[in-house]
């Protein structure tokens, strides 16, 4: 249940500051996308365009067009709401909902969907805490606080929360940046497996990481401070790291940035 | 806290052997003054909580002892003289009675109103608005009083009409003939006089939810009311609690406003259980007869009617730590 993404030159401001220009790209599915490029050149930003997470903050707004197969994620009609039940989202942070126990934080989306049949949802549970590698060491403290396991297990109970809900994609913005290689090994074999089901799009700093787990690698950069990021290249992941076409781009993978 | 050491990574002089944690801390004035003030100031509190009551137990316990009817379920009130009798039964249920009605009221409208300041209004709204939330929470209760007695009364009036002559079938609402200051008409003033206090508190707290756990939520597909009830209510929902025992204990105890408000009863005046009947709180009874407080006897009633009063504010405020304490797991 995979969708395809394409991206027609999409601009993105903050009020009137323009983060991100004139973003053109397809996002394959069932494949792992990495978004690369230096601090501050707009791979978050983007990267919350396409679940329409970027309008929640004040003053955030999208010209151009991202479609997700054929339906417009930017027409007057669509739902933000429905957007995000479709394309789900792990942050940089672990961020379980501190009030709720283990359970309750993978079961919350698909109570907010509605789902109350018990059994329905202890196998959904079930379900999506294995196929986040984590059920062998929750299982048996299911109702205990999600904020009291490690970082890595928070992350990896968070994407339990969003694949719970069954997305067609999902969106990672760093989600390894605050762990432990063990538990950052994890999430990326996690991933790879996530892959036979979910486009995956993923932003990382590692560039090995980006090597390791990714099909496709897309390089954004910043022309200068103050301008807005855009995209340098997109290609596949051995090729971006083997044979770039652009200059920008082996610059910053042989670390001669800036 | 007292005399924890907080070590700061300074350093050391060359060929000075490194001071112990322990040794370099304890030598600092700052630390032990502040130490030491804190831990006077909360010696201080206890004793004087302690102090205050000891006093009242000293002096009311000699009335309790030569008081002729049953303290906690009589209505009579005939403190002092040969045969004093005397019950708080009138004044409990007035009280009990119109703070809870003024929670009911004032929880639910005041948690809204933060909600709308924090998480609906338009973002030049916000400031202002809470800047008024804070001003009227801090409307000295005399005024409440005022406004009541000259401005609300006679809009309940029709009010309260028109609910006996609806549902006075029900006992708690039936007619009584009495019009001024009814325990509903007293619990609708505490409310309106306690909603700021609620909002501007639940404001505070509801505004520092972690935007991270709002976008979780928004993130799993949550509309901005699932959004809310999955984050900011659970997030906001101590500090809820701290704040409606806050103001039911100011409802409580609220003195000039019910005093100025409240429709006594006539000693021997028949029960009933309307909501429209008059009756003095605690807070009400003492002060309007603050006036008789001549002889020991006489005072140590009163006196003991408060600690009825004292009693019930810490009984409120203990079940309100232990419900706050019973899910601290749940709320980082
Ligand atoms: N909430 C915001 N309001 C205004 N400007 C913002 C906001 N968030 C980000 N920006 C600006 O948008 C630009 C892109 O930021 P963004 O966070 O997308 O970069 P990034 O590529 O994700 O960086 P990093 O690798 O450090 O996470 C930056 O210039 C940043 O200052
Ligand atoms: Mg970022």
């Amino acid at each position: 249940m995979a969708k395809r993404i394409d991206v027609t030159d999409l601009n993105v401001y903050y009020g009137a500051f323009k983060a991100v220009e004139g973003v053109t790209m397809t996002i394959e599915p069932r494949s792992v996308t990495a978004f690369i490029g230096p601090s501050g050149c707009g791979k978050s930003t983007f990267l919350r365009t396409l679940n329409r997470m970027h309008e929640v903050i004040a003053g955030g707004r999208v010209e151009g067009k991202v479609m997700l197969d054929d339906q417009d994620l930017y027409a007057p009609r669509m739902d933000p709401v429905a957007v995000r039940r479709t394309v789900g989202m792990v942050f940089q942070r672990p961020n379980p909902f501190p009030t709720m126990s283990i359970y309750d934080n993978v079961a919350a989306g698909l109570r907010l969907n509605g789902v109350k049949n018990k059994k329905t949802l202890d196998g959904i549970v079930e379900s999506s805490l294995q196929g986040a590698n984590l059920w062998a060491e929750v299982k048996d403290r299911l109702n205990k606080p999600g904020a009291g396991l490690s970082g890595g297990q928070q992350q990896r109970l968070c994407i339990a929360r969003a694949i719970a809900v069954q997305p067609q994609v999902l969106l990672m913005d760093e989600p390894c940046s605050a762990l432990d290689p063990i538990s950052t090994l994890a999430i990326e074999d996690l991933v790879g497996e996530l892959k036979n089901e979910f486009t995956i799009v993923i932003v990382t700093h590692n560039m090995q990481q980006a090597a390791r787990v990714s099909d496709r690698t897309a390089f954004f950069n910043l022309r200068a401070t103050g301008e807005p990021g855009r995209l340098v290249e997109i290609a596949d992941t051995t090729k971006i790291f083997n044979n770039p076409s652009e200059q920008a781009t082996e610059d910053y993978i042989s670390g001669r940035f800036g | 806290m007292t005399g924890v050491p907080v070590v700061d990574e300074k350093p050391e002089p060359k060929g000075n052997a490194p001071l112990g944690g322990d040794n370099a801390s304890t030598a600092r004035l700052g630390d032990r003054l502040f130490g030491g003030a804190a831990t006077a100031s909360g010696v201080i509190v206890i004793a004087m909580v302690t102090l205050i009551a000891t006093f009242l137990i000293v002096q009311a316990v000699p009335a309790l002892l030569d008081n002729q009817e049953n303290f906690l379920t009589s209505r009579a009130w005939n403190p002092g003289g040969d045969q004093p009798g005397f019950g708080i039964l009138e004044f409990l249920w007035t009280t009990v009675v119109a703070g809870a009605i003024a929670m009911l009221i004032a929880v639910p409208f005041g948690v809204a109103v933060a909600l709308f300041l924090t998480q609906y209004a338009p973002v030049w709204m916000r400031g202002p608005a809470a800047a008024l939330v804070d001003l009227l929470a801090a409307v000295p209760s005399i005024v409440y009083g005022l406004w009541g007695l000259i401005t609300f009364a006679p809009f309940f009036r029709p009010i309260q009409g028109w609910i006996e002559s609806t549902f006075g079938w029900f006992p708690l609402l039936a007619q009584t003939g009495i019009t001024g200051g009814t325990i509903l008409f007293i619990a609708v003033v505490l409310s309106i006089m306690v909603v700021p206090i609620v909002t501007a508190l639940s404001r505070e707290i509801f505004a520092q939810t972690p935007l991270a756990h709002k976008e979780g939520a928004l993130a799993l597909g949550a509309t901005h009311w699932e959004m809310i009830r999955t984050t900011v209510l659970p997030f906001g929902r101590p500090g809820v609690i701290s704040a409606s025992m806050l103001a039911l204990g100011r409802a409580l105890g609220e003195t000039i406003a019910v005093t100025f408000l409240v429709s006594s009863l006539p000693n021997g005046a028949a029960w009933t259980w309307s909501l429209f009947n008059g009756g003095e709180t605690f807070a009400s009874k003492i002060a309007n007869n603050a006036a008789e407080f001549s002889n020991p006897s006489r005072t140590g009633a009163y006196i003991a009617a408060a600690l009825v009063l004292f009693v019930l504010t810490f009984v409120v405020n203990s079940i309100a730590r232990i419900v706050i304490e019973r899910r601290k797991a749940f709320s980082e």
